[in-house]
């Protein structure tokens, strides 16, 4: 078996786990089995690609980003554009397969919870694409920064509940996911966005988002005869990086994942967890790394970016940093800003200000690389959600 | 023999059932949760379980999470509720249980809690998100320094797994009465009565029933096919509502009075 399988009771390494309250066991048991019948099921990924194909609008495109290119003056710059999928996020290939999983499981209710709106979104999609009751948790103060994505979430059909308790962001809207389930398990699905949160999710997410680097391996070796030298994605929980990195894992390639830098190094003012300060916890079911006092409080967090403002991180990419085998950048506000200035200017695309850490960090780093190099920068999402704290930041900002 | 053992074997012989409030230890602050758990065991309350405050209490409902949160803002940690059972030890023999999620004890250390812990003379520890071998891990860990791990079951539990987490438990289970995170009901669901016939099947422990448990009548019931009841959110309500008016201590022993006044009588007997 592959080191960057988990074994079955959810670890990687020292990461990862099932730590609930017994009333989740059963629940997380049956939903265990149920994803390992499928996972091996070529019914279901037929018709978990169907889906991907006619609905999300997948393959995405691997687009050269050659102006941007130009001006850096370094390595060449692809984009894997997933924020051309329907609903703009890569979220969607996610909740597709956890749809139909959560279809087969009988089960008529959906939850879920969301930071930036993308998942819940996506969610509240393959909700009403497969007429199912949804409710979504989701942080009051995300709600005020994502106002447009509750707008669209309501027009799907989905319930949004503001979670008001703690820092009133994606940790407490997943605490308060976590309460529904457990007093409705017998007819609820929790569908979990990110990768993340007790065994089997951080599996299954990262084996539902693995198509995004599924496709562009195969996509930039037609076009280009080779691998690409680097890798680069956004991480908050960190689905969309380690979809982007799985299928690239056994080849020599370097991977970077970039974290929320926030407004400064002070712990509440960021959300790096591998570049200031975090340390092994226990958070939401899983073991990784935590932002958190020396006395296990979990700390406050902050983000430009409600999808980066979280203050743990995926089990696997605890264990691929602890073998050395993907670096962890981060990016601050200020650099996620001007990074989603850049490429709307420079290409016509405006990313999600989560994408926008990723392109900040491939901004700083492509000039310092050869031109005879190339970089796949996983455009996770698009930023018309955005729009609103863009011009907020730039107001604060100019005062 | 443990105390909580001894605890139980005590209430057999009299023929009585047991009573176990819940708090969040230092709530509303340190001093004033210090006299509110020494009027509980004066009214008789048989074991004691104290929360440890934490930030993110996935298994609790809304009047716990708002309890824990006023304890952090106060500053409360484990170190400090381990201090609170030591002054609570000298003035009471009532058992202490802690009530914690895991990531406070592992910070920490499993080894150094034990040992702390048993040295403030506190008898068990739950901890709400460890099962399995995880679970495992820690009662081993806390045998070794004489505590007990109290160990959850929920209707939900297979009997399969009744009989390993019975395996691994001592002092007592604590039977959680029906699916959902704690907090008031008027109803006790009958999947509890349930849960607690199958426990036997695997344990001679003591089985306590708990989450939901808000009046008298309810106390009764549960009493009379398991052998102690938890009642936590009502305290915990019972303190938030006293706290703008002060006199939080009293308010909560007239509160729990007469909730049940049977365990008032049986506090003399002590």
């Amino acid at each position: 078996m592959s080191k960057y399988e988990p074994d079955e009771r959810g670890y990687w390494g020292e990461f990862g786990g099932r730590f609930v309250p017994e009333t989740l066991v059963a629940p997380l048991d049956e939903l265990t089995e149920n994803y390992l019948a499928v996972r091996g099921d070529a019914e279901f990924h037929r018709e978990f690609l169907y889906y991907l194909r006619d609905f999300a609008g997948r393959p995405t495109p691997l687009y050269f980003a050659e102006r941007l290119t130009e001006k850096l003056g370094g390595a060449r710059i692809f984009l894997k554009r997933e924020d051309l999928t329907h609903t703009g996020a890569h979220k969607i290939n996610n909740a597709i397969g956890q749809i139909l999983l959560a279809r087969r499981m009988g089960k008529t209710r959906i939850i879920a919870e969301t930071g930036a709106g993308q998942h819940g979104v996506a969610t509240a999609t393959v909700c009403a694409r497969f007429g199912l009751e949804c409710v979504i948790y989701m942080g009051t103060e995300d709600i005020r920064r994502q106002e447009l994505n509750v707008f669209r979430m309501r027009m799907l059909g989905a319930e949004v509940r503001g979670v008001d308790s703690g820092s009133r962001t994606l940790k407490d809207a997943i605490n308060e996911s976590l309460r529904d389930w457990v007093t409705n398990v017998s007819n609820t699905y929790y569908l979990l966005g990110s990768a993340l949160g007790p065994h089997p999710y951080p599996l299954m997410v990262r084996d539902f988002q693995s198509v995004i680097g599924r496709e562009a391996r195969e996509q930039f070796l037609e076009r280009e005869g080779s691998l690409p030298d680097v890798l680069v994605a956004c991480v908050g929980g960190g689905s969309n990086a380690i979809g982007l990195f799985h299928a690239f894992l056994e080849d020599d390639i370097r991977m970077i994942g970039v974290e929320a830098g926030g407004s400064g190094n002070e712990l509440g003012m960021h959300a790096a967890r591998f570049a200031t300060g975090g340390s092994v916890g226990i958070l939401q079911g899983t073991k990784s790394y935590v932002l958190q006092d020396a006395a296990g409080q979990v700390a406050a967090t902050h983000s430009i970016s409600a999808g980066l403002d979280y203050a743990s991180i995926g089990p696997e990419h605890a264990y691929l940093r602890s073998i050395g085998r993907v670096e962890y950048a981060s990016a601050s506000d200020e650099d996620a800003f001007a990074a989603f200035k850049e490429l709307s200017a420079t290409e016509g695309i405006i990313p999600a200000l989560e994408t926008a850490h990723g392109i900040a960090h491939a901004i700083k780093i492509a000039p310092e690389l050869p031109s005879s190099s190339s970089m796949i920068v996983n455009l996770s999402g698009r930023g018309d959600k955005d729009l609103m704290s863009v011009a907020e930041y730039e107001n604060r900002r100019s005062e | 023999m443990s105390r909580i053992a001894s605890k139980f074997a005590e209430l057999h012989s009299a023929g009585r059932k047991g009573f176990i409030p819940f708090v969040s230890a230092g709530d509303p602050d340190l001093e004033t949760s210090l006299e509110i758990v020494l009027a509980l065991a004066e009214l008789g309350a048989d074991i004691i379980e104290l929360g440890v405050p934490f930030s993110d209490p996935m298994a609790d409902g809304p009047t716990i999470q708002a309890s824990s949160m006023r304890a952090l803002d106060n500053g409360v940690r484990l170190e400090d509720v381990i201090e609170m059972s030591r002054q609570i030890r000298v003035r009471s023999e009532v058992p202490i249980v802690l009530f914690s999620y895991l990531n406070p004890l592992y910070q920490y250390g499993l080894e150094r809690l034990a040992s702390d812990a048993a040295d403030a003379g506190i008898d068990g520890v739950l901890v709400t998100d460890a099962v399995d071998e995880e679970a495992a891990e820690i009662g081993s860990i806390l045998r070794d320094s004489g505590l007990d791990l109290i160990s959850l079951i929920a209707p939900t539990t297979s009997d399969e797994r009744l009989a390993k987490i019975a395996a691994n438990a001592s002092g007592f289970l604590y039977a959680v009465s029906r699916a959902g995170v704690t907090g008031a009901r008027l109803e006790t669901s009958s999947a509890a009565e349930e849960l607690v016939r199958r426990a036997r099947k695997f344990t001679d422990l003591p089985v306590a029933v708990g989450f939901g448990i808000s009046t008298r009548e309810q106390i009764e019931e549960v009493w009379e096919y398991a052998d102690a009841a938890v009642v936590g959110s009502a305290i915990v309500a019972e303190i938030e509502r006293s706290i703008p008016v002060g006199n939080v201590p009293e308010r909560v022993r007239a509160f729990v009075a007469s909730l049940l006044p049977a365990v008032a009588n049986a506090g003399t007997e002590n």
